[in-house]
């Protein structure tokens, strides 16, 4: 089985003289839940990206499932959550449109099939959200928002699972409440999860690997064998 | 007033673009690219004076370059040329411009400049109403064919992008349909009104509505009753058709604004 993810000597820079990561190499197995971890402006974000094929690293390889992400063939398989996500219409969609649009690359035209009605729901079920399916978004807590999205992502049975700092604008039960249902997921589909965040308190009691990046990978391994002072927020990673 | 046949034609013309503008508006608003209608029906205005210029039936030459300035505008937001706002602005005062400086040259500003800039309600012929008859039905069934993925994009156009969807196209598609919008509905409302009855409906709708496809819903029936209503009170009081159904719209959103007040308080 290829790895989830690969990144061999990996360098990005969003202007020149400036780079964001520096000879990064990385990889994940199949069926990994890693939490990815630094501080802001360190480049995590940037790994996510390239790694999903929404930028391309000025030097080194990345390789998703075997394959360069904007040729991998099963990217409608790519669950993603992005960074402050938020609903990018005024309208009042509600959790079962939102969701159903996560299914939308696997089926774009025509009806939906029985198989996709039943992976939708199981997606909304998943989440804790079935008796809210018809709700407008608008109306859910800043959780539950969350969790829609998170079902979105789910939406295509993803092979991965990626989620850009999933935890922002949500108070701590919420984060936790978020850390038991991703620890689920992974549990009950077996997917590779990726989390970024830029602090981890609140998963590394479920993430089995810990990466925190700051233009480099400056550790990688389980949580339990961080040195206490890296758990220090003012700590500076380097 | 159904005895003469240019109100007959006014209405099925009205009709179809009153359902359809509406629904391309939807997925313009969502984008917060409102006014882009407004951008691409100036240089529908340029494309008019050229038609009288060289010539060829304004309605095709308006059609051709409300797609150019559709193309352009879409190109220079996608590859990050200039921001949304920037682009329109853009083709806005080029088409603006260049609309007057060719209607000048084709010494065509008389009172049949007026009906492509205001719509006029004696203006639609029969192969008009064929012409606005296809590209309608067409337009609507392109959408009805696409509304999963462009609702998809619409929600999340970075999610979209990763999923592997065709984003680049389906934006340029909605560009397109807009473009299409108003070449075939500016001989009822006019190059300049027409981007008003893509935006009033929606953003009435939204108002009252209970998700995305009940805001689709409604905004076609807001944008019928508008284009009825207004072209019934313009027959009547003898106005322009495009100001009367752009007004007409306007008070449906005042009722749908005022409905979600009270709603809300209650």
């Amino acid at each position: 089985m290829p790895l989830a993810v690969e990144l061999d000597g990996v360098s990005f820079a969003y202007l020149p003289g400036q780079p964001v990561l520096g000879d990064v190499s990385l990889e994940i197995e199949t069926g990994e839940f890693v939490a990815i971890a630094g501080p802001n402006g360190g480049g995590k974000t940037t790994l996510l990206r390239l790694v999903l094929g929404l930028e391309r690293p000025n030097a080194g390889r990345v390789r998703l499932f075997g394959d360069a992400p904007d040729r991998f063939r099963e990217r409608p398989k790519l669950g993603y959550l992005a960074q402050r996500a938020q609903l990018g219409v005024q309208a009042p969609a509600t959790v079962l449109e939102v969701v159903t649009a996560g299914r939308a690359a696997l089926r774009p035209v025509g009806r939906l099939t029985a198989e996709d009605r039943e992976a939708i729901e199981a997606a909304i079920e998943r989440v804790g959200l079935s008796a809210l399916a018809k709700r407008p978004l608008t109306r859910l807590s800043g959780g539950q928002q969350q969790r829609a999205f998170i079902a979105k992502a789910l939406a295509p049975e993803p092979k991965l699972l990626a989620l850009d700092e999933p935890t922002a604008g949500v108070d701590v039960a919420a984060q936790e409440a978020l850390a038991e249902l991703l620890a689920r997921l992974h549990d009950e589909l077996n997917v590779t999860i990726l989390y970024v965040s830029h602090e981890f308190g609140a998963i590394e009691h479920v993430v089995e690997r810990l990466v925190l990046v700051r233009e480099r990978i400056v550790f990688d391994g389980p949580p339990s064998s961080l040195p206490g002072v890296w758990h220090d927020p003012s700590h500076v990673h380097v | 007033m159904f005895e003469f046949e240019f109100m007959r034609l006014a209405f099925a013309a009205g009709a179809i673009v009153g359902v359809l503008a509406p629904v391309v508006g939807f997925f313009l608003v969502q984008r917060q690219m409102s006014l882009i209608g407004d951008g691409i029906g100036h240089v529908a205005f340029a494309g008019v004076a050229l038609g009288y210029l060289i010539g060829i039936s304004p309605v095709w030459t308006a059609l051709v370059a409300a797609v150019a300035g559709a193309v352009v505008i879409e190109w220079l937001r996608a590859h990050r040329k200039a921001a949304g706002d920037q682009a329109l602005a853009l083709v806005f005062y080029t088409g603006i411009a260049g609309g007057v400086v060719l209607i000048s040259a084709a010494g065509a500003l008389n009172a049949n400049l007026f009906s492509y800039l205001f719509g006029s309600i004696l203006t639609v012929s029969r192969s008009d109403l064929v012409t606005i008859a296809i590209l309608g039905v067409a337009a609507l069934a392109l959408v009805a064919v696409f509304l999963r993925a462009l609702l998809a994009v619409t929600l999340d156009e970075e999610g979209a992008q990763v999923a592997g969807l065709p984003v680049p196209v389906l934006n340029g598609l909605v560009s397109m349909l807009a473009a299409l919008t108003i070449g075939i509905s500016m001989r009822i409302v006019g190059v300049l009104l027409i981007a008003a009855l893509m935006v009033l409906p929606v953003i009435a709708a939204q108002r009252v509505a209970w998700s995305l496809r009940s805001t689709i819903g409604l905004s076609m029936l807001v944008g019928l009753a508008s284009a009825l209503a207004g072209l019934t009170t313009s027959y009547y009081a003898n106005l322009p058709p495009g100001g009367t159904i752009v007004l007409v719209a306007t008070a449906l959103f005042l009722l749908a604004a005022t409905v979600e007040t009270v709603r809300s308080r209650v």
